[in-house]
């Protein structure tokens, strides 16, 4: 752990602003800058993480660390910031984590197969607004990890639960709705993520909103799936 | 050098189909015996790699951040265009053609643009077919609505999030392709040099970004979809990673760059707000299907605005310049982006803007609540009105938002003929990284769809016919060129280290990119322009004095990261301007002053400026090398674009 004090903080900028400061400072005295993950800046990428002051993204609600302004503290607060902790998230470096475990969860089964070309004109396959809007609101994870962050079993299932409920409702993804559950519920557990005890910490942090209702979706898709199992 | 542009003889309309019965064919049983690198994993690069896959095709894919997912077209928001007519509002693929060269202002090849017209519709049938969420109608048929610059509602669209769930669909189809062992996925990785072997691409040298390692992947054709160049203005809204250093070092081994000026800077973003700022935040441009942008009638009203003597509500409705509407009846908010940004800046020049800096204009909602009712505009714009209250700590549903234009896209890249591949055999460019299809100015609406056409319906039919002509003959990794390209890194990563100066990267970056704004951002002179090359080349060579990198190649080092792309930035800027310096015209969002009509719109020079300028590189600090590509138009007739 190091404390860096840091002076000349705007209201205005962001958390990530605020940590470009603090580097370009580090940088011209010679030292190494404090590496972190970030992207787009925007909120949409899921590439920004940080634990801060003991919350996945840091205090608001409905936010990523990218978005997170620095008005939301107190002139003279000590922020403490960690990487996301988890096992299945392990450290590269500072504040960056490695978060293959989310592709290689997606790879399992976070698709519906169809090639490029040969598929029916788009106005073929009508779906109700009200299950499009669902499914669009599952669909919206931006696979950050704050969930995983967040739990105190360091579950995965949030997400899992995001991508299955996108699919299951969608008559696209039907065909394939029993191994894709099985099969994606499966690398989680080979991930080492933990089991879910049903604290609901991952929906409270989830920068972008993502419902608990997915996770009751995803567990009776589950036991659907295995009590009629089409992995054969 | 002789550009042959490679588009097949006949009618427009008939061109592609039958190129694509044209173009050979590899046997499906031989296609696993070619490998193909795909660099960059948005829109183009993931629909492509995963298309590569589904063929047979061995693909390596790579991209700098954690996870193919995050590339940056995740971020785009409005929409994608597909000429489908489902609304009964007289859309057609020749119209989309037809309003795309016209939004181009003439500057984009007539089959390039028609071929993406025709593909749009492909495009929207294969995401749905994916599960892209798409916004319905109550019957449960898609919604269309109309974006700048069409007179159709032809825009598809999910919620504010259309890139994000675009790109989770073609990273869903990469997905799959790695988990059948088709495409092998290399995240954190980036390319740092091209390899030519006997004048052809056989592959690239990358940096492992966590260990620093330097490795060589060879195949039998390379793609670039690494995106545009627009942080090379510093200020932009492209994620913090983009770079333009994959197309760049194509560039110094002979690709040639094609419109390097044409840069699009986009009317509705958020204002800056302070010397930190890293990165501007766009509005998506459908909020001004719906907003109204204006600023105060008098210099004097502006002033006083501007030092809080009266607040938005003390304008009365008369003195409030509804700018858009009063000059462009027809077209009013929706005007292309090109000409909403150049009025923004001829409004705030003339002292008009609002906010601190009064670089800003207002987008008001006030009329469109008044009449379809707060619920109802949260619902189509509900996660930008939050964003911007996230950023700016004001309500956008009780006052109205501020924006300015800024730097969001570039039309100029790599230069590719009809086929999408660049004059090194062997080496194509995908989506942004590419010239192709949008001429001097994009119209909304229109990236998504050309990142996906080129990934999905274009490369997977002309790869193959490059392909089918090569030998299966792998060049292995440590062949001599590999190993030259291998030492060529490491001598730049050594030296980027060893300068060991006063100045951070982000220093030289960001005074880089006020030059960029200032003299070749919307509005261009020659003394100014003539004014930035040497500007840039001084910026370039105390950066190789003064530059600050610490740390070593073999880490995680985010400092020797930036260094490579801001020293590409340094290069790549100077060209922008040289180019920007020759085109003696003002076409798209490319305001040479010199060059207006009488009542101060763009003029264009058709008799000779109506080529595609493609640039050679000759070293470092020498001039590039103009080839010119003539435009053709057969099609369509070449008009004063007007909105009015």
């Amino acid at each position: 752990m190091v404390t860096y004090p840091i002076k000349g903080i705007s209201p205005d900028m962001s958390f990530l602003e605020m940590m470009d400061v603090l580097n370009e400072e580090l940088l011209l005295k010679g030292e190494d800058p404090v590496a972190f993950d970030h992207d787009c800046r925007e909120g949409i990428c899921g590439m920004c993480s940080l634990f801060i002051n003991g919350r996945p993204h840091g205090p608001e609600r409905g936010t990523t660390t990218c978005q997170l302004h620095m008005r939301h503290f107190k002139d003279g607060d000590t922020i403490t910031i960690e990487p996301w902790r988890a096992a299945a998230f392990p450290v590269h470096k500072d504040l960056v984590v490695d978060r293959s475990a989310f592709d290689r969860i997606q790879q399992a089964g976070g698709y519906v197969s169809v090639n490029t070309g040969g598929v029916p004109d788009a106005n073929t396959i009508p779906i109700s607004k009200s299950i499009a809007d669902k499914a669009f609101d599952a669909a919206t994870c931006i696979g950050c990890g704050a969930c995983v962050a967040a739990c105190k079993n360091a579950s995965a299932i949030l997400f899992v639960s995001a991508k299955v409920s996108q699919l299951s409702m969608l008559p696209q993804g039907k065909t394939e709705r029993k191994t894709r559950v099985e099969n994606m519920v499966a690398q989680m557990d080979i991930e080492g993520f933990g089991s879910c005890t049903n604290t609901g910490a991952c929906a409270v942090e989830c920068p972008v909103g993502i419902s608990l209702e997915n996770i009751d979706m995803l567990r009776s898709e589950f036991i659907f799936a295995k009590a009629t199992s089409e992995n054969l | 050098m002789i550009l042959d542009s490679r588009i097949p003889e006949g009618p427009l309309a008939e061109k592609w189909d039958k190129h694509k019965f044209d173009v050979k064919l590899v046997n499906p049983a031989n296609k696993r015996k070619y490998d193909i690198i795909v660099v960059g994993t948005g829109l183009a690069g993931a629909s492509a790699a995963a298309s590569f896959g589904e063929l047979g095709y061995n693909v390596k894919a790579f991209c700098f951040q954690d996870s193919p997912r995050r590339a940056h077209s995740i971020a785009a928001q409005g929409g994608i265009n597909a000429a489908k007519n489902y609304q009964n509002d007289g859309d057609s693929i020749y119209r989309l053609f037809y309003d795309t060269i016209k939004g181009g202002d003439y500057r984009a090849r007539e089959a390039n643009v028609f071929r993406l017209a025709q593909v749009s519709v492909n495009i929207i049938d294969q995401c749905v077919a994916q599960g892209v969420p798409f916004a319905r109608d109550y019957g449960g048929l898609l919604a269309n609505r109309s974006f700048g610059g069409a007179q159709v509602s032809r825009t598809f669209y999910a919620r504010g999030q259309t890139g994000q769930q675009l790109l989770l669909g073609a990273y869903s189809a990469l997905n799959r392709q790695i988990a059948y062992g088709k495409v092998k996925m290399y995240p954190r990785t980036e390319m740092l040099d091209l390899v030519l072997v006997d004048g052809k691409a056989r592959g690239i040298v990358v940096r492992n970004l966590i260990t620093g390692k330097i490795e060589s992947h060879s195949a039998h054709a390379v793609v670039l979809a690494t995106g545009g160049y627009g942080n090379v203005f510093f200020l932009s809204t492209n994620a913090m990673g983009s770079n333009a250093t994959a197309a760049w070092r194509a560039y110094k081994k002979g690709a040639l760059f094609a419109n390097p000026c044409y840069t699009q800077i986009h009317p509705t973003c958020i204002p800056v707000s302070g010397t930190y700022q890293s990165k501007l935040t766009l509005m998506s441009e459908s909020l001004r299907n719906d907003g109204r942008v204006w600023v105060p009638k008098t210099v004097e009203t502006a002033e006083r605005l501007r030092r809080g003597e009266i607040t938005v509500k003390d304008i009365a409705e008369q003195d409030r310049d509804y700018y858009l509407e009063r000059k462009y009846p027809a077209f009013g908010n929706l005007v292309p982006r090109d000409v909403a940004s150049r009025n923004a800046k001829l409004v705030c020049d003339e002292g008009r803007g609002v906010g601190a800096s009064g670089l800003a204009v207002f987008l008001d909602f006030a009329d469109a609540i008044k009449r379809e009712g707060q619920p109802a505009i949260a619902a189509k714009y509900g996660n930008l009105f939050e964003m911007y209250a996230k950023i700016t700590d004001e309500n956008p549903y009780e006052r109205p938002m501020r924006i300015y234009p800024a730097v969001h896209y570039t039309m100029g890249g790599l230069w590719v003929d009809y086929n999408l591949m660049t004059n090194v055999p062997g080496l194509y460019a995908a989506g942004e990284a590419n010239f192709s299809d949008h001429g001097a100015n994009r119209l909304g609406a229109s990236a998504l769809m050309q990142g996906l056409a080129d990934g999905y319906f274009v490369l997977p039919y002309t790869i193959g016919d490059y392909l089918a002509k090569m030998p299966y003959d792998k060049v292995p990794a440590d062949h001599p060129a590999f190993k030259e390209a291998e030492q060529n890194v490491i001598d730049i990563n050594n030296r980027l280290l060893s300068v060991n100066g006063q100045r951070t990267v982000d220093d030289f970056h960001k005074q880089l990119g006020h030059i960029m704004w200032e003299y070749c951002g919307m509005a261009r002179n020659a003394e100014g322009l003539q004014f930035a090359k040497q500007e840039i080349r001084k910026l370039r060579d105390e950066f190789w004095r003064d530059v600050k990198v610490v740390g070593v190649n073999e880490e995680l080092n985010i400092t020797l990261e930036k260094a490579n792309r801001v020293a590409d930035f340094l290069e790549l800027g100077e060209l922008m301007v040289d180019d920007a310096l020759h085109r003696e015209e003002s076409c798209g969002g490319h305001f040479r002053e010199e060059h207006q009509t009488p009542e101060n719109e763009a003029l264009r020079d058709d008799e000779n400026f109506a080529y595609v300028a493609a640039w050679e590189f000759t070293g470092v600090g020498n001039d590039a090398v103009l080839h010119k590509e003539d435009l053709k138009f057969e099609n369509v007739k070449l008009t004063q674009r007007s909105y009015k």
